[in-house]
């Protein structure tokens, strides 16, 4: 394997089984990411996206072949050790910002740092530096349930970037938002991706999020039908 | 540490559903501790009663002594031997003898015990000293329970008939000098008290006993021919199974609150997993182990316990402690539990008790609250960010 690849998948297989039958939801996928990239895996409802996306997290296990993230087999990993990886490199962020609701903006942001064991005033330093990124610092004390949907997945972003990991997963981070605010969700990641050279992936079919990608992967059926990469973003600031 | 904490923000974080629980599992702490305590006090005075009254430090039974024997109870009475004598005349001691007898209160047979004891014996708590007076009649001490039940009064002379050594009938009128209350119905329900002199002389027992009582803290037991010694083990075990079998009974009724308790938790914890399924695979998703999750809902759990156990003490202290200081009445009935209740029941809470309680409740809840967190060990994070159970 060659080293400066984040991720790379090699021959990647997964199959779900449904009863008596089986879906093959990834069939043979080589993929390699670099680092700060900003890529997002396209395609219609059913090719794989967020599987794929799943088992790059260490969240799911390959049925045949090799996904590799940062310099470990993900299917050797148990799971403990995927748990230590995701920890440590990778942070996600999800189409229904999945916020714990009992917690505070400022507490939800604070979670991945408790787990690392992080010193409270370093705690406090990296959480008020993430929402200032995504513009939320105002809000530090208010509840999920306070925010609209834009602001929570500005906070599920903070939350997934406090850490500074190497690797964002982003499953569908704009399909609960309106168009302005989706423009505003990914200009605060295009800019983290910019600014701390973090690794973004996109599962998602949202016109909005592919027109800022900087490279495009075409799942269909499982299979890897398009991997394009531009030099710059395919729409940026068209829409705006 | 981040486990106790996230657990406590949690479990705060219910609300009104954390505070359900709590109050009601805090009830269940309460009205353990104060049943137990109820039975602790109830065994604690009926030791103390029947060994104030009846037992002393124990006593020396004639060899054929049975008191559940009624057809032997007219030969068991033996010559009071010399070490005993010793005893006795230096008040370590007091004899007691003990006869069948019969007497005809408002023209009716009632079957009774004569039993004879020294008027200036102060071995026992009973007022003895009334019997110290001189005169025709055969002065009698009774109990309120057998005043009630013969229908005789301070003053009323009633007839004893009795056998005397040789089996001859002998009879005589008794004066009823005074009625003891007394907590203790051993020492009261059917039974006469006479001076031991004059029982002595009218059986023709002279110098006999049945048993002797001896003094509360008497440490040597020597073996004496003729006669058993019965400590206070053996004295008090009738005593210790009946609180045994009434802290048996009771302990169904908060087997019963506890188990409402656990079923309020256990029925959280099962709503809880079911609900916070996503919440379990953004954990998940965020580097913890499904250990560590089942460590936090367990925790979240048990820790209803803890807090129940804040919110007891904040309104069951005032309230064990008054029960414990001002008791609980007992109806008349009480007299019909064989055992010597005074008219109010003191609760007396250890802290063994209290502490029991605690640890029992939060074990038990603790075990209640793991139980439905083992579906989380087979859960996928795919399936719990989906909000699916494995």
């Amino acid at each position: 394997m060659d080293n400066s690849y984040l991720i790379e998948t090699d021959e990647l297989v997964k199959i779900f089984p449904m009863g008596e039958t089986s879906v093959i939801a990834l069939n043979h996928v080589n993929l390699m990411f670099e680092k700060a990239e900003f890529a997002g895996l396209v395609g219609p409802s059913g090719s794989g996206k967020t599987t794929l996306l799943n088992i790059i997290g260490s969240l799911d296990s390959p049925t045949e072949g090799s996904a590799t993230v940062m310099g470990q087999k993900i299917e050797d990993l148990n799971h403990k050790q995927g748990a230590d990886l995701r920890n440590k490199h990778i942070g996600f962020i999800f189409q229904t910002f999945n916020l714990l609701p009992v917690y505070t903006v400022y507490e939800n942001v604070e979670f991945p740092l408790l787990l690392l064991g992080m010193s409270p005033q370093e705690r406090k330093e990296k959480v008020m530096k993430a929402l200032e990124w995504v513009h939320l610092s105002d809000r530090a004390k208010s509840k999920p349930a306070q925010l609209s949907g834009g602001e929570s997945q500005r906070v599920a972003i903070a939350r997934a970037v406090v850490k500074e990991p190497k690797i964002i997963l982003a499953d569908e981070p704009t399909a609960n938002l309106d168009a302005e605010n989706s423009h505003n969700i990914l200009q605060t990641m295009e800019k983290i991706n910019r600014d701390l050279e973090t690794t973004f992936i996109f599962a998602t079919h949202d016109e909005k999020v592919i027109q800022y990608l900087r490279r495009k992967i075409t799942l269909i059926d499982g299979k890897v039908a398009m991997d394009e990469v531009y030099d710059k973003p395919t729409g940026h600031g068209e829409e705006q | 540490m981040i486990i106790p904490r996230l657990a406590i923000r949690n479990l705060l974080g219910a609300g009104l559903r954390t505070w359900l629980n709590v109050v009601v599992l805090s009830f269940s702490f309460v009205v353990i501790i104060w049943l137990q305590g109820l039975y602790k006090g109830m065994g604690d005075q009926a030791r103390v009663a029947q060994t104030n009254a009846e037992f002393g430090g124990g006593q020396y039974w004639q060899e054929n002594y049975d008191p559940f024997d009624p057809l032997t109870l007219q030969d068991v009475h033996a010559d009071i031997p010399k070490s005993m004598q010793t005893l006795i005349d230096n008040g370590q001691a007091t004899p007691i003898l003990i006869s069948q007898a019969t007497i005809y209160p408002e023209g009716r047979l009632r079957t009774i015990l004569m039993k004879g004891i020294d008027p200036a014996q102060n071995i026992v708590n009973l007022p003895t000293q009334f019997l110290d007076q001189e005169g025709e009649d055969l002065p009698a001490l009774i109990g309120t329970r057998m005043a009630k039940n013969t229908g005789l009064k301070i003053g009323d002379s009633v007839t004893v008939r009795w056998r005397d050594v040789q089996g001859t009938f002998d009879a005589r009128d008794a004066k009823i000098v005074q009625i003891m209350k007394t907590s203790v119905p051993t020492v009261d329900q059917a039974q006469i008290w006479v001076p031991l002199d004059k029982m002595q002389a009218l059986t023709r027992m002279e110098n006999e006993a049945s048993l002797v009582i001896l003094a509360q803290g008497t440490k040597e037991f020597p073996q004496i021919s003729g006669w058993v010694h019965k400590d206070m083990d053996f004295l008090l075990k009738d005593i210790n199974l009946m609180v045994k079998s009434k802290q048996t009974g009771g302990s169904i009724v908060y087997i019963i609150l506890l188990s409402l308790a656990m079923l309020a938790i256990f029925n959280t914890q099962v709503l809880s997993i079911f609900r916070r399924r996503k919440e379990m695979g953004t954990l998940m998703s965020m580097g913890m182990t499904r250990g560590k999750i089942i460590q936090l809902f367990t925790l979240e759990g048990a820790m209803h316990s803890i807090l129940a156990a804040v919110v007891a003490a904040i309104y069951g202290i005032p309230l064990l402690l008054w029960s414990a200081k001002s008791g609980w009445a007992m109806p008349e009935a009480v007299d019909d539990f064989g055992m010597a209740l005074g008219e109010a029941l003191f609760p007396v809470y250890s802290t063994g008790l209290v502490i029991g309680t605690t640890i029992l409740i939060l074990v038990v809840t603790t075990i209640v609250s793991f139980l439905p967190t083992r579906k989380i060990a087979k859960l996928k994070p795919t399936d719990a960010l989906r909000g699916k159970m494995t």
